[in-house]
């Protein structure tokens, strides 16, 4: 009894308040225990746009998880067409009213569960090209920096390579052959999600591995490392044991910032007609639907833009308190 | 000097080729043969036609011969022919590039101007009410993707300044270089607008960082020390110095640019290289598209190797070899 009622004082209790109830050894683990990353948190805490890009970012996610709930709630599944409802007896999409909160598209149907349908494909192409990314990068980066020789030539050619092509245009030729090939291919049921998955990470892994090699370029002189090979480490071992903890903060900021210039790449595809196919819901191609009908339905142009706007906003100023909290040498400026 | 400008040249020439030969490979070899001659002949093509296609192309013999005849007689005799405008791809080209040419250099200008002040104002106030607003507004268009502004522009100052009947912004860009100069830089100002905001948010970010980064530096507390004043320390001493980074990057987003681009094109209706790329694209139309990537690839190497010459000139310390 008197154990549960300790610790729930314990997690009641203020960061900074003294600690009253506890022995010395207690606070010993306390103080212990703030290691980088309690560090980087207690920063980014305090980073008041953060922590409410955090929350957006947060909300987003439920979003997406929760979409068919929008589809339940309103009554209106997402690729239902409400042709007598939804669209004025000229054709046309009708604005936000009661019924269709976000108002209706060109083919009436329900913009607000279309959006909320669209957030988990661009979430999903977000996070999924930036976790293959930053495995592949970062490992090609490690072996480059780290084993140097023929490899880091055969690697660093490369990455100079890629980064030197016109890979919005490379993107649209290898998407458009895919899909007339009519080889789409389905990821989770969504058609042509693969290869947008495929093309986007083609050309995003060099950005990252350019900047592991040259981190470990740095690290891989330093004495700790100089210890582990005198000490007959192998090289896998050292890369993984030793370097790579060392870059994963670079890595991480990194990998953060990437995730909204994913989402946009796909958003662009999706505009040019060249992402995920029609019906699926996608913000990219409502905005693209959305071009001919502007005029007449700004609703349609105004929210899927927004979404797209708020999601990489929200990514793009998390990321930077990411990097502001663990990298405390720059200023908070 | 010499041996450096040598080494890149050639190294450049292969990435070239190595885009050409991707190309190839993405369109021919990918989706195979029968395929391609089907696509190009069209939908309604009957099997006698799509095998006419497959002869007219050198289709049916083996993908080396393909590519030699593609590479050797076709792209460096300059003779590809576009499937279907049957005209040169060269007069594709010189058709498209004016276009993406005016639209990169007047946004270019735009953005560099815009950028480079607003950053250095922001680093030099630094923590001031002008530097917070503008570090959020370029993040804002920083996070704004180019077709989404070009779009609400579009809907903002041409369908509701027309309304209320200003017209002074035209709804599309130029469909072609046209003889009046002024409807021609008219057209151009949305677009110009929507590009240059968004590629200026990330000069304010990178100038601001680098100018903070300089300003740090022991020379700035010399010369401060020197009892210069402060303005001369900030951009005489500080700026050229922060300027280095922003500079070569403009030099890559423009060569960039310059192979076109693609998503202003085509929010603007505005027929360059970038819109023409897309629509051979979806038209399988590859000698264009060949073309197009050609010219891209070129840039984008001309513009890296311009901007390291460019370092070594303003940073003696950096050698070239």
């Amino acid at each position: 009894m008197s154990l549960s009622a300790s610790s729930s004082v314990e997690t009641v209790r203020e960061p900074g308040s003294p600690l009253s109830g506890a022995t010395g050894e207690e606070v010993a683990a306390k103080i212990e225990g703030r290691g980088t990353w309690q560090l980087a948190w207690a920063r980014l805490r305090r980073d008041r746009a953060a922590m409410i890009a955090l929350g957006v970012i947060v909300v987003i996610i439920l979003v997406a998880i929760f979409a068919p709930l929008f589809a339940t709630v309103t009554g209106h599944g997402v690729n239902q067409q409400f042709r007598n409802t939804g669209l004025s007896p000229d054709g046309l999409p009708r604005g936000p009213n009661g019924t269709f909160v976000l108002g209706t598209d060109d083919q009436g149907r329900d913009v607000l569960v279309r959006i909320a349908y669209g957030t988990r494909i661009s979430l999903f192409v977000g996070v999924a090209v930036t976790l293959i990314v930053v495995v592949i990068g970062g490992l090609l980066g490690l072996a480059a920096g780290y084993l140097g020789g023929i490899v880091d030539t055969l690697i660093a050619r490369l990455i100079d390579i890629v980064l030197s092509l016109p890979y919005l245009m490379f993107a649209i030729s290898l998407v458009s052959v895919g899909f007339l090939g009519g080889n789409q291919g389905k990821l989770l049921g969504v058609k042509g999600l693969p290869i947008i998955v495929f093309v986007i990470a083609v050309f995003a892994w060099a950005a990252i591995a350019r900047i592991v090699r040259g981190q470990v370029l740095s690290i891989r002189e330093k004495e700790y490392i100089e210890a582990a090979r005198s000490l007959g480490a192998s090289s896998w071992r050292i890369m993984i044991v030793d370097v790579l903890p060392n870059v994963t903060t670079q890595l991480i900021v990194y990998a953060t910032l990437l995730i909204p210039v994913t989402i946009v790449t796909e958003a662009a595809l999706s505009f040019l007609g060249l992402g995920i196919p029609p019906p699926t819901a996608d913000w990219g191609q409502m905005i693209s639907e959305s071009q001919v009908l502007y005029q007449q339905a700004w609703w349609f142009l105004f929210f899927p833009s927004a979404a797209l706007v708020i999601t990489t906003l929200a990514f793009n100023i998390f990321g930077d308190g990411i990097r502001d909290a663990l990298d405390p040498r720059l200023e908070r400026i | 000097m010499a041996r450096f400008l040598i080494r890149r040249i050639l190294l450049g020439l292969f990435v070239v080729w190595l885009t050409v030969t991707l190309v190839f490979l993405i369109f021919f070899v990918g989706p195979g043969p029968q395929d391609v001659a089907r696509r190009l002949a069209g939908k309604q093509a009957t099997p006698q036609q799509v095998h006419l296609v497959l002869l007219r192309l050198h289709l049916n013999q083996p993908m080396i011969k393909v590519y030699w005849h593609f590479v050797w007689n076709q792209l460096l005799h300059a003779k590809l022919y576009s499937y279907i405008h049957d005209q040169p791809v060269t007069t594709v080209i010189r058709e498209a590039f004016p276009l993406t040419l005016s639209l990169a250099i007047g946004a270019a200008i735009i953005w560099f101007v815009l950028g480079v002040l607003s950053g250095v104002l922001s680093a030099v106030r630094r923590g001031s009410i002008w530097d917070r607003s503008a570090t959020a507004t370029a993040l804002f268009f920083y996070s704004t993707p180019v077709f989404v502004l070009g779009l609400i522009l579009l809907y903002v100052f041409y369908f509701q300044f027309s309304r209320a009947g200003i017209h002074v912004f035209p709804g599309q860009g130029p469909g072609a270089v046209p003889h009046n100069p002024l409807t021609f830089f008219k057209s151009f100002l949305l677009p110009w607008m929507a590009l240059a905001l968004i590629s200026a948010a990330t000069y304010t970010r990178l100038t601001r960082g680098s100018m903070l980064e300089v300003m740090g530096e022991d020379y700035i507390r010399t010369a401060r020390s020197k009892g210069l004043l402060e303005r001369r320390v900030i951009y005489r001493h500080a700026l050229r110095s922060a300027l280095t980074p922003v500079v070569s990057q403009f030099g890559i987003d423009v060569g960039t640019l310059l192979g076109g681009a693609i998503l202003t094109e085509y929010t603007f209706g505005i027929p360059g290289l970038g819109w023409t790329a897309v629509h051979a694209i979806e038209q399988n139309d590859l000698p264009v598209i060949i073309g197009i990537v050609v010219v891209a690839t070129a840039a984008v190497v001309a513009a890296n190797i311009l901007v390291d010459i460019f370092y070594a000139f303003l940073d003696p310390r950096v050698r070239l070899h």
